[in-house]
């Protein structure tokens, strides 16, 4: 499978990474190179394997479904990215979403 | 007199212990050659004389009183992956900015409770994605070895590039690192020190950040073995706020270093000899098997056949679990923020702009692995054939108590080298990604220098929760190995 500029733009779009025009030649070059070489999993037969999704063996523990932490407003907002030099922000801020 | 920015972690502590030196001035010899040295190395980002004194002197107090605990006055670099709270904390990453954790890692807070001193946060590839430390937004790290007669600047390896470098140069005794597909034990092997990547789910990986949850797992850095197993001791434990943490209990790996090897079968998997691999490699790991059978161990050949295919497998869960991971980069509650014209466009700006080429590389990739219609054909195979990596090792315990193979296929290179080719960096790490993928452990051991002069080293592979072994096995590897080298760029030197 190789990618063609309109699935770069595409993965970019939806990866919320903006790619500018002239970059897109070498990013396709790029990624192409590295799916080629992923492609011999292919040839690896895994009829009847079930996939390996975590990185232990233990089962993952339950907890208990309660409230652990909280009222920390000024430390959850310490760095946010309008916080100001004044020190925490009220709010998180983002552009207008709603018309 | 040793140095004492030259000591081993045992040996500092029995120095404190007899008040030969005191915390403060451990530390201050330590401060003074990251002063002297750091500007040219870049081993450190940030580096922290203020909270490393303070310690220190907490630390002399403890002393005084006979309350030291088991790092009480052991000046640490803990790489800047580890959130520290009040301690910026940057991943070698733009888009953390100033970030200022407001709480600290379980794995910095079991060293501090242990009465660690941390000397400043080490540099990386930038969120731990790269084999060279090139990554860094903040600046590649220089190796302080050199080959022979030659000025080449050399890379440290990577991730943890600036742990490996620090600890190599004598600007800590000790550092923290975490190693995804080899970032301990690679740049372990190119620094000439050693570095044990524990199995997943004995170190917590609360307050680190992540690269690739299924796969990352925190260690040590050290000089010496028995130094990895100190550290590994305080920095291990069940944690409640790691859902993947194992509620077991933390062996005494020091004393393990001691047990030898008299009876132990020792697996030679003989997929580990890839085409093109060195004769150098290939001799020094005929000396460790030679080495080992001549401590008592037994060595048996024995094999795993999907090695070839751990890349490949690698590169597909790896930026798959990143490009989840990195999505909480989004410019609105931390970090960098461009502004926008709207919301997506302030999305897409601020991870253009924040993130390297190689992470943004990475990104893609996963998103691509994981869009509808190529999930099955990449992610889902890819975890297939991971269950089969992890079910060849499951098979050789059944032969073997532990594995020796070659750390990396080759010595440090220079810096600049390898770079135009994301594949050929990528299988740098070709020995190393199966221990991840199969979440056991795996601990490097300088073993011997190259016909140019530089390190390298073999690495001992484990069956889980069984770092005891492995530790017992790379002690005495390093025992027959007597590797005293010492890299040119160093302090005290």
């Amino acid at each position: 499978m190789s990618l063609d500029t309109a699935t770069v733009r595409r993965v970019a779009s939806l990866a919320r990474i903006r790619v500018e025009e002239d970059e897109l030649p070498r990013l396709q070059s790029e990624l192409n190179g590295i799916l080629g070489w992923i492609e011999q999993l292919q040839a690896v037969n895994t009829d009847g394997v079930e996939p390996m999704a975590g990185g232990g063996t233990q089962a993952l523990r339950l907890r208990e479904d309660r409230v652990t932490d909280g009222g920390i407003q000024q430390q959850v907002l310490a760095n946010a990215p309008d916080a100001g030099p004044e020190g925490a922000a009220v709010f998180f801020s983002v552009p207008k979403v709603v018309e | 007199m040793t140095a004492p920015t030259d000591f081993t972690i045992a040996e500092a502590r029995t120095a404190l212990a007899k008040r030969e030196l005191s915390a403060t001035e451990l530390t201050q010899a330590h401060l003074s050659a990251i002063e002297a040295l750091n500007p040219r190395l870049n081993a450190y980002i940030t580096v922290t004389p203020e909270v490393a004194l303070q310690q220190a002197k907490a630390a002399d107090a403890a002393l005084a009183k006979g309350e030291a605990g088991p790092l009480t006055g052991i000046p640490l670099a803990i790489k800047d992956l580890f959130c520290t709270a009040g301690t910026r904390t940057t991943a070698a990453s733009k888009i953390l900015g100033n970030f200022v954790p407001p709480y600290e890692s379980t794995v910095t807070a079991n060293l501090l409770r242990d009465g660690a001193v941390f000397l400043g946060k080490a540099n990386l590839d930038e969120f731990a994605m790269g084999s060279s430390n090139a990554t860094s937004a903040f600046g590649g790290v220089e190796n302080p070895w050199k080959r022979t007669g030659d000025d080449t600047v050399l890379v440290p390896g990577g991730s943890s590039g600036g742990s490996a470098a620090a600890v190599a140069a004598r600007l800590a005794l000790g550092a923290t690192a975490t190693d995804t597909g080899g970032s301990i034990r690679q740049p372990a092997a190119f620094c000439g020190i050693a570095g044990i990547k524990p199995t997943y789910g004995r170190v917590s990986r609360f307050g680190t950040v992540a690269f690739a949850s299924s796969l990352d797992q925190a260690g040590p850095m050290a000089r010496t073995v028995e130094d990895c197993a100190i550290l590994l001791g305080s920095m291990a434990g069940f944690d409640p706020k790691d859902s993947t943490s194992a509620q077991m209990a933390v062996p005494d790996f020091a004393a393990a270093c001691a047990r030898g090897v008299k009876g132990l079968r020792i697996g030679i998997p003989k997929e580990y000899r890839v085409p093109g691999m060195p004769a150098e490699i290939e001799a020094l790991w005929q000396q460790g098997i030679a080495m080992l059978k001549d401590a008592g161990a037994e060595p048996v050949e024995i094999s795993l056949p999907h090695t070839q295919y751990a890349l490949p497998t690698y590169y597909i869960v790896a930026p798959a679990e990143a490009s989840s991971n990195l999505a909480r980069y989004d410019g609105v509650r931390f970090g960098l923020r461009e502004e926008g014209s709207d919301l997506k466009d302030l999305y897409e700006r601020t991870r253009r702009a924040g993130f390297g080429d190689e992470v943004r590389r990475r990104i893609l990739i996963g998103t691509y692995v994981l869009s509808a219609g190529y999930y099955d054909a990449y992610y889902l195979k890819a975890q297939k054939v991971r269950a089969l990596i992890k079910r060849d090792f499951d098979e050789a315990w059944g032969k073997v108590d532990a594995i020796l193979a070659p750390a990396t296929p080759s010595a440090a290179f220079g810096q600049g080298e390898m770079q135009d080719d994301p594949v050929a960096m990528y299988l740098i790490d070709v020995f190393t990604v199966t221990a991840n993928l199969a979440g056991i452990p795996g601990l490097t051991v300088p073993t011997g220098l190259d016909s140019k002069g530089l390190p390298l080293g073999l690495q001992i592979l484990g069956k889980p929760f069984d770092e005891e072994t492995v530790f017992a096995v790379g002690s005495a590897l390093e025992r027959a190995a007597n590797f005293t080298a010492t890299p040119s760029v160093r302090a005290a030197a």
